[in-house]
């Protein structure tokens, strides 16, 4: 496991791009064949099902260390990461086992089928053979979350630059039921096992926001105007009757959304089609808190599928039957893209609608009113336009609403996790419900690292009361809160929740007095 | 001892080896008189002497006796022998105040032989890559342990603030390995491959940059958590430490036999609680210079 502990070590220590991609591709040059296809499973959510419960583990090592229990929490809190926590309290190793990834992982599946006595003893014996690194990692093995200083994406990036093959065929490659035992490295990277070219995607054409409206659009004739929606973007392919859908971080989703599945199957032809995913009923695009409660499931049931549909809303076409259509004008490949959604009639799959307004004062008017109907705001795109490769400045613009904002209070403050684990990095702020305070956001960034010491050393100073790694502070501190759109919530106190909460600036000139009240929060729901 | 880092005593009195710190860190003009460990003076009726807290040079614990009672100060102090420092003298006493930086069970740290190795191990790791191994470490008494564990290794180079603390040493007798002092207004490519020893605040300041091919490795006990490490973006953490651990923090308050213990600076709270539970009578006690958790976030003046 010595190259699977450097290779996490290295990850962590830096946070260069190119630093991780050479630290995956050492690894890459130095690990067996199995071992990298753990690497591939554990990072891409292949992990086996845990077989021993945290619950077992911190009562091992309170029994092996005699440390109290609330000793233990206060551990847990300052170090921020259960498993390794645990390693840190355990005394130092008596003895060394030298087993490759795949080896452990072995070991640590076959548990499943054993006594928990057995389980004790081998993890136990597993500890005191360890030193810290490596001991760390082998209680993240044994089931805790694996995210350790690269994202999957960013692990798809270096491989495939190993090879020197494409991101996007990597990523389908590695998607689907292989098991490692029954693979090679390899032939599982290259695509052996899968038809990369029926899922190829096209990289995403990015827009930038606009810089000086009246310039851009003097001649309006020439800009083709949709609404932006607040969704996730997604390219949507159908090839041979096999679907599949992008997200722009080049994620395949496909499974995440059956409805859109389920009723593009039913489309002749083969298309890929640009969008934007939205959760839409009866017609009506939902708010995002609504898609949110779509996202990142393990498994949709009935219920949250009846409750919250998804759809899309298309504005692109890309290639129509094998063709790719990049290099064709913007209001050429539209035309093609209505005829096709006039052929296919559809409840989930909407045409993005154009907006046909013939002034710029008229469009100034739509863009305010955008919110009303979950919309963010416009997007300029130019008819004579070809869909680019990425971000390029000119013939696609984006034209938000401003973000709303409002000044809240800090109430609560907790230490940040990993990196940022010894400062005071999340917060929870409140604002006037009446002569109350209520919490409306958490917050993450937005503040420099000078700041954040700064506020830390407040928290320190003021906490009222401890909640574990939670400090309540005095409600001193103002800060100004822009968000992109509010909706109603009934898991928040406050009855609302605010979408992309962020802290715009501390606002020192401030006192708690002149912060926000719900009410008039409350007004900003459309 | 923890008087050296706040300016502005009207008088100091401390261990012989501190007179040339205090005079390198505060100016020349100070009053300060010097004094050898275990050598007893009375002041108003109190004896008082100094005993070894074996955290950095000349670094002492303060004995005070008085109608047959007796209060140990610890100041800041380590058990473990780190070649350079008088080591650390348990004093047994009635009454004993003690530091808790560390006072987490979370902080054990390794063997000096083996931290040491550890050094050494990342330095020809980074040469196997042609790269700078820069070491980041507090220029009084983490320096000179540096340099001390990487002696000989690769020509070595120390920021000018480190070199008037080695002068401190060297002028009461320790001999500490060869070293160069480095200009950072000059062109210094030349240090490429080889070992760069400088304090913390140097990690903020541009100049870093100039060092080529560089891979930063910061020393300090608080490097033992993961989060504290990637919080800096180092490239690695050494928990090289000036201060006891958690083991060491209780063996050397059970040394004392005290009857009564008082934590000071660090984890006050935790590790009062924690000997309370274990049959002490012990409290915390506030000071003008420790805040209730003083983690990494003031990497400069705790390490």
């Amino acid at each position: 496991m010595k190259a699977f502990a450097r290779l996490v070590y290295a990850l962590d220590s830096t946070n260069k791009t190119s630093q991780k991609m050479m630290a995956v591709h050492v690894f890459l040059n130095e690990a067996d064949d199995k071992d990298k296809l753990w690497l591939l499973a554990l990072f891409s959510g292949k992990r086996p099902k845990r077989t021993v419960s945290t619950k077992l583990m911190r009562e091992w090592v309170l029994e092996t260390t005699g440390l109290p229990e609330w000793l233990f929490q206060e551990s847990y809190s300052s170090v921020g990461d259960l498993g390794e926590t645990l390693s840190l309290l355990l005394p130092p190793p008596k003895g060394y086992w030298d087993y490759s990834l795949a080896e452990w992982m072995h070991r640590i599946r076959a548990l499943e089928f054993t006594s928990e006595e057995d389980k004790r003893n081998f993890v136990l014996q597993a500890w005191d053979n360890l030193p810290h690194q490596e001991r760390f990692l082998f209680n993240k093995l044994l089931g805790g979350s694996f995210r350790l200083g690269i994202s999957a994406k960013g692990l798809i990036n270096a491989i495939s630059s190993y090879y020197g093959l494409e991101p996007s065929a990597v990523s389908h490659s590695i998607m689907g039921e292989w098991e490692v035992e029954e693979s090679a490295f390899e032939e599982l990277v290259h695509g052996h096992y899968v038809d990369n070219n029926l899922s190829k995607p096209y990289p995403f054409c990015l827009a930038y926001p606009i810089e000086d409206v009246e310039e851009t659009l003097k001649d309006l004739s020439q800009w083709q105007i949709e609404y932006k929606w607040d969704g996730i973007r997604g390219q949507l392919i159908k090839r041979k009757d096999e679907i599949f859908i992008w997200s722009r971080g080049e994620e395949l989703v496909t499974s995440q959304f059956p409805e859109i599945v389920v009723e593009v199957a039913q489309w002749k032809g083969d298309f890929v089609l640009d969008g934007e995913i939205l959760a839409i009923s009866n017609g009506e695009i939902l708010n995002f808190t609504a898609l949110q409660k779509r996202l990142n499931r393990k498994v949709l049931s009935k219920k949250i599928l009846s409750e919250v549909p998804v759809g899309m809303y298309v504005y692109d076409i890309l290639e129509y039957r094998g063709v790719d259509l990049r290099e064709w004008a913007m209001d050429r490949r539209r035309a093609l893209l209505e005829k096709l959604i006039r052929n296919n009639p559809s409840t989930q799959i909407h045409l993005s609608p154009v907006i046909a307004e013939k002034s710029l004062g008229q469009l100034k008017v739509i863009r305010e009113e955008a919110r009303q109907i979950n919309s963010e705001g416009l997007m300029l795109k130019h008819k004579k336009s070809v869909y680019h490769v990425g971000r390029k400045k000119g013939d696609w613009w984006k034209w938000k609403i401003d973000p709303l904002t409002i000044d809240a209070v800090l109430i609560y403050a907790q230490k940040g996790s990993g990196r940022r684990s010894s400062y005071y990095t999340d917060y929870t702020f409140a604002v006037r419900d009446g002569d109350k305070l209520v919490t409306i956001a958490k917050a993450y960034s937005g503040l420099t690292d000078k700041e954040i010491q700064e506020v830390s050393r407040f928290v320190n100073k003021n906490a009222i009361e401890k909640f574990g790694p939670v400090r309540t502070v005095k409600p001193l501190l103002v800060f100004e809160i822009a968000f992109e759109g509010i909706g109603w919530s009934s898991r928040h106190k406050a009855g609302v929740a605010l979408r992309f909460p962020r802290i715009v600036r501390w606002r020192k000139d401030k006192t708690v007095e002149e912060i926000d009240d719900l009410a008039s929060i409350k007004k900003l729901i459309h | 001892m923890e008087i050296m880092q706040h300016r502005g005593m009207k008088k100091y009195l401390c261990h012989h080896f501190s007179v040339p710190i205090l005079q390198s860190r505060l100016g020349p003009d100070i009053t300060v008189e010097g004094i050898g460990f275990n050598e007893t003076i009375v002041i108003n009726g109190v004896r008082v002497s100094f005993h070894p807290a074996g955290h950095v040079v000349g670094s002492a614990q303060i004995r005070m006796e008085y109608k047959g009672k007796v209060v140990v100060v610890s100041g800041d102090y380590k058990l473990q022998d780190d070649g350079l420092s008088t080591p650390f003298e348990p004093i047994r006493c009635h009454e004993f105040v003690s530091e808790s930086t560390f006072g987490l069970p979370i902080y054990q740290w390794n063997d000096i032989d083996k931290q040491e190795e550890e050094l050494r191990q990342w330095i020809a790791h980074n040469q196997s890559y042609g790269r700078t191994s820069v070491f980041v470490g507090y220029s009084l008494g983490k320096a000179q342990r540096i340099l001390k564990a990487v002696a000989d290794v690769a020509p070595t180079y120390v920021h000018h603030s480190i070199h008037r603390i080695n002068q401190a040493y060297e002028s009461i007798g320790i001999e500490l390995p060869k070293y160069e002092v480095l200009d950072f207004r000059e062109d210094i490519k030349y240090v490429d491959q080889g070992i760069v020893v400088l304090p913390p605040a140097m990690i903020e300041s541009k100049v870093i940059k100039k060092i080529p091919n560089m891979s930063y490795a910061i020393c300090s006990g608080w490097m033992t958590v993961r989060g504290a490490r990637r919080w800096r973006s180092a490239d690695a953490g050494f928990a090289l430490s000036d201060h006891a651990d958690w083991n060491d923090l209780l063996k050397a308050i059970r040394s004392t036999e005290a009857e009564k213990i008082y934590i000071t600076h660090g984890q006050t709270t935790i590790f009062s609680k924690y000997l309370c539970e274990l049959g002490y009578e012990a409290e915390e006690v506030m000071t003008a210079y420790g805040e209730e958790e003083s983690n990494a976030i003031e990497l400069e003046g705790n390490v």
